[in-house]
């Protein structure tokens, strides 16, 4: 069922993924800082436990998920399925046509980004070093939707087929407008979750829709409108973190407001 | 007995992090395609090994990846060498960027691009050259991005100005790069940060900011991925700039 070669091939691939970095972080601690790690067994067989468990979560998405989604991307965006579920009545493909794509764009960004394993890093962190206050789930489902978003809206822009920059320029300005209105702790860490929620789960998965939304979409060019879909990936989580964290401050307010009311 | 409990525990929360996807799978094969679930038995197969890896992972997280990156944190702050946690910080970014095979990828695909646009000929040395220089542009620009944010924390200056002076610069670049390299180095911004480097940068940057004196770890620590998801793509369009 699962052959032995494409596990060791995936295995090799993490660990040359990961020599670099391990190079580099011993070859400073030895070279330049010249101080035995401390708990250096376990270091190791934390870094191993890293290793084995990257590899088997990769092969088991290659096995179960990857090809699934990949034809699923490709199915949902092929004109007979198109044709079949179609509500406008002009014979023009109108964008409203590709209804389920926006539907499995928002599912599959909100899903992948949940699971993906460098988001939860981030939100482990930010839970421990907030003292608890940012919650690990609400970071993270917080992300997922503002992956959700951005993909069905990329969708949509490959479907009517805008110029990219408008979209990630408007983003741009609600982000410097929300920084200056959201709570100050939150804002690094909105913009951080815009670089980590694009990894091993999201970008095959997304890159498939987006290759095959282009390759169907007459008029579009899969080589240049098949991209973007993942900066707008990396936009909008930016922009939700900070809607969280403004929704929470808001509520909170309002609770504490009620409550001095009922006092009175 | 006690290790037990806390394994099924992290087993168990893994499957829960996994079971938006199989539903989403699920509903759109049965319901929407309305298709069969093909190899029942792989997909199963596929997806204990799924969750065991992300047990692991997190399990790996806390005791090797986050603890190296404080510690190693801790130690140049204690050091006070600025010189030799650049160069840290530098090759840290450079080195972990330059082997992301989600990187190479992207390099190659942006090499087919600028081929049919008539940027470069179309020949396999020229379109190799492209997403070689590609490469390093990106990895050059992680690791100034990274070198960046560390000398941020240590000067407590603060993020908002940076990361909108970037925007702008992000916005003015967009004016003057070519269309064909647009869509690439928007992309690049997210593909560049691997699910290993993010870890132990954000222990790293986290770290540095709870060393030092008068830092917060929640204002200053975070913020270094920001940067490296930035950088790059003024980088690119600099690139695209530069060969066209």
């Amino acid at each position: 069922m699962i052959e032995w070669s494409h596990f060791s091939d995936t295995f090799i691939g993490t660990v040359s993924d990961v020599l670099p970095i391990v190079t580099i972080i011993f070859g400073f601690q030895f070279a330049v800082l010249r101080k035995p790690v401390t708990n250096l067994p376990k270091v190791i067989l934390g870094f191993m436990y890293v290793i084995l468990g990257l590899s088997l979560f990769l092969i088991g998405l290659e096995m179960a998920l990857f090809p699934l989604g990949e034809t699923m991307a490709v199915q949902l965006t092929a004109p007979e399925f198109l044709q079949q579920f179609r509500i406008s009545t002009s014979s023009l493909d109108s964008w409203k046509d590709y209804y389920w794509v926006y539907c499995f764009a928002f599912c599959i960004g909100f899903s992948t980004t949940v699971a993906e394993p460098s988001l939860i890093a981030v939100a482990m962190k930010a839970n421990q070093v907030s003292g608890g206050s940012i919650s690990v789930n609400g970071l993270r489902i917080a992300v997922a939707l503002g992956v959700a978003i951005g993909i069905s809206l990329g969708s949509y822009r490959i479907v009517v087929g805008d110029p990219i920059h408008y979209y990630i320029i408007v983003g741009y300005v609600i982000v410097v407008i929300q920084t200056f209105y959201a709570p100050k702790m939150i804002v690094p860490l909105a913009y951080d979750s815009g670089g980590v929620t694009t990894s091993t789960v999201t970008v095959p998965l997304v890159a498939a829709l987006g290759l095959g939304l282009a390759s169907t979409v007459p008029g579009r060019n899969p080589m240049i409108d098949g991209f973007g879909l993942i900066a707008f990936a990396s936009l909008f989580p930016i922009i939700s973190v900070m809607a969280y964290a403004q929704i929470t401050r808001w509520l909170n307010r309002r609770s504490t407001t009620e409550d001095s009311e009922n006092a009175l | 007995m006690e290790a037990i409990t806390a394994l099924v525990k992290a087993f168990l929360g893994s499957l829960r992090d996994l079971m938006p996807i199989i539903v989403v799978i699920a509903f759109f094969q049965l319901v929407v395609l309305q298709e069969p679930l093909p190899n029942l038995l792989s997909i199963v197969f596929g997806l204990l090994l799924v969750v065991s890896g992300l047990t692991l992972f997190i399990f790996g997280l806390e005791m090797g990846l986050f603890p190296i990156g404080e510690s190693m944190a801790q130690a140049f702050a204690r050091k006070g060498s600025l010189f030799w946690l650049m160069v840290f910080a530098f090759c840290l970014g450079f080195g972990t960027t330059v082997a992301e095979p989600a990187l190479t990828a992207v390099a190659d695909e942006a090499a087919e691009v600028a081929a049919e646009g008539g940027m470069i000929e179309h020949s396999a040395e020229s379109m190799e050259e492209y997403a070689n220089g590609l490469r390093y542009t990106v990895a050059l620009s992680v690791g100034f991005a990274i070198m960046l944010g560390v000398l941020r924390i240590l000067k407590g200056w603060s993020i908002q100005y940076m990361i909108i002076g970037g925007y702008i610069g992000v916005v003015v670049l967009t004016v003057f790069a070519p269309d064909s390299i647009i869509g690439v180095a928007y992309d690049s911004g997210g593909v560049t940060t691997s699910t290993i480097t993010v870890p132990l940068v954000t222990a790293l940057g986290v770290g540095l900011a709870s060393a030092i004196k008068g830092r917060n770890p929640m204002i200053d620590g975070f913020g270094l991925i920001a940067f490296a998801s930035l950088l790059p793509m003024m980088f690119v369009m600099i690139y695209g700039m530069v060969i066209a």
